[in-house]
């Protein structure tokens, strides 16, 4: 006979205007981002039909549009972001897991750490594509001096993220392990590493940008294949096209692929923070 | 009735860049089984340094604890902990937390997860068990807390200002609660504290500690003729304002 609606109650009017409104305001948001992005490539196109700029050097959507479906057509395309995205995952991981230990290591060790802080410093103000050519010349000029290249640039500001997270464990956590009589790897595991987990995804999330610096830097200087090698194989036989496919390319993959430690990051940390 | 805690001519100076700090002078008293004892004294003065050497968390520079007649060297499961924060570990549900002693401990037996089933269901917990440590209220956390210490089967409690984190009315609720549980499981408590209404309220003895470096000025036996107290009704009896006067003298606080 009786109805319970418990879960859906009447909404006040004032809380229908308030709904209403920011769904209208989130609306407009949206269509301004897209208005500004179809404008500025509408105006692009014009003006290169018009002759307003020569679009054999601006390029021009149509022309990009072109491109990208030449290296697809040819099977160069997915070859190409493939071998780019690849290097930078495994950069960005390798960087994450080999900076979160040695800052395990740093934090195990408060004599190393002193040790070891002004080189830490010297190695962070240095710019490590200053180290390029010498990768290349240890490792030869391949993927691998890639890698180590986007490696170079992300580990030191893990390990010191990292650090500083474990460092600034909250010292009450550790004496309430300490007064259950725990150990020190019993410590790290159950209360330092935990409770720094959102330092972890955090520089996860910033070496995501920084290993597609290393890469697309170790692209220029070495390699065969990948974004970063389109964009200088363009620029040296003045192929505009290609080159602007190739940074619109690389804008759409690096945002996916924050977007994607992103939702990683949404999975774990609920409930853990 | 039996000695536990035996606090035998302790100092304590920290080492430091900036010089030497001595913080506990010669400090010495007694605790008896059962007892709830507060600890007072000025802000600074070392009261909590006093609590974590006791705990055996930290080295006295001379003297000795004594606990059941031993010496005190490193923590030992016969002394539980408790925090001013809960400390409850929010990446962990309620049950994996009151379980961390026993897990640190490799303790998780049958017998002993059964004891902790059968707290968590006299003080309310176990149907919250499987919920996360910000969904409860502070009163709760806290009362989760002492459950992880029980756990451990503790003789002797050491609050560290157990309820100061929670705002006034929480506070007086809360440490009703954890009183009552204390005494309903029989437990010599220690507890630090900077509040001297809480310290009556609670205690049978007070430890009246003076200003850095930190001596023993009085202990202070506390009795009402109402023998049936509890931290909330003993408030309305003559003899708190007594007791607060009198410590409020002894303690010497200026404004300066």
């Amino acid at each position: 006979m009786f109805h319970r609606k418990e879960k859906t109650a009447p909404i006040s009017p004032e809380r229908a205007l308030y709904l209403r409104q920011t769904k209208r305001r989130r609306f407009f948001i949206n269509l301004t981002r897209v208005g500004i992005l179809a404008a500025l490539f509408g105006l692009w196109e014009i003006a290169g039909n018009l002759g307003w700029i020569d679009s054999f050097i601006m390029s021009q959507p149509s022309r990009i549009l072109k491109s990208l479906t030449n290296l697809y057509e040819n099977g160069d395309l997915l070859r190409h972001i493939g071998i780019s995205c690849l290097e930078t995952i495994v950069g960005f991981l390798l960087g994450t897991i080999i900076g979160t230990l040695i800052a395990t290591a740093l934090w195990w060790s408060s004599f190393l750490s002193r040790v070891m802080e002004p080189y830490l410093v010297i190695l962070n103000a240095l710019p490590k594509v200053a180290l390029g050519p010498i990768f290349i010349v240890w490792v030869g000029a391949g993927p691998k001096a890639i890698i180590i290249m986007t490696l170079a640039i992300s580990l030191i500001v893990t390990i010191m993220e990292v650090l500083n997270g474990f460092m600034a464990t909250e010292e009450e956590k550790i004496k309430l392990m300490r007064v259950y009589g725990a150990n020190k790897l019993q410590i790290f595991t159950k209360a330092v590493l935990p409770s720094n987990f959102i330092t972890i995804i955090n520089s996860l999330k910033i070496n995501v940008g920084l290993s597609w610096v290393g890469v697309i830097m170790g692209e220029f200087l070495v390699s065969k294949a990948g974004v970063g090698y389109l964009i200088v194989y363009g620029s040296q036989v003045f192929k505009m096209d290609l080159v602007m496919t190739s940074v619109l390319l690389l804008a759409v993959a690096a945002a996916l692929m924050y977007q994607v430690v992103l939702l990683l990051e949404r999975k774990i940390i609920k409930n853990k923070v | 009735m039996k000695e536990v805690v035996n606090v035998s001519d302790v100092c304590l100076k920290y080492q430091s860049k900036n010089g030497e700090i001595e913080a506990l002078s010669h400090v010495s008293f007694s605790i008896n089984s059962g007892e709830y004892v507060s600890i007072v004294g000025p802000s600074g003065c070392g009261k909590s340094t006093l609590l974590s050497i006791i705990a055996g968390l930290l080295k006295p520079t001379s003297g000795q604890v004594f606990v059941e007649n031993q010496i005190v060297e490193k923590p030992s499961p016969v002394l539980g902990y408790m925090f001013q924060k809960d400390q409850l570990f929010s990446w962990r549900t309620v049950y994996q937390n009151v379980l961390l002693g026993l897990e640190i401990q490799h303790q998780k037996t049958p017998d002993n997860i059964a004891y902790v089933d059968k707290l968590l269901k006299e003080y309310g917990l176990y149907e919250f068990k499987d919920k996360f440590p910000d969904q409860l209220s502070g009163g709760m956390r806290q009362r989760a807390a002492l459950i992880r210490t029980l756990a451990c089967r503790p003789e002797i409690l050491l609050l560290d200002e157990p309820f100061s984190s929670l705002d006034y009315q929480t506070r007086l609720a809360v440490a009703d609660d954890i009183y009552q549980i204390i005494k309903n499981e029989k437990k010599t408590a220690i507890m630090v504290t900077h509040d001297i209404s809480e310290s009556i309220s609670v205690s049978d003895k007070v430890v009246i500690l003076s200003g850095r470096p930190a001596r023993v000025k009085e202990v202070l036996d506390i009795t009402f003729e109402e023998p049936t107290r509890t931290p909330l009704t003993c408030r309305k009896y003559p003899e708190f304002q007594k007791y607060f006067n009198h410590i409020w003298k002894e303690l010497d606080i200026h404004v300066s």
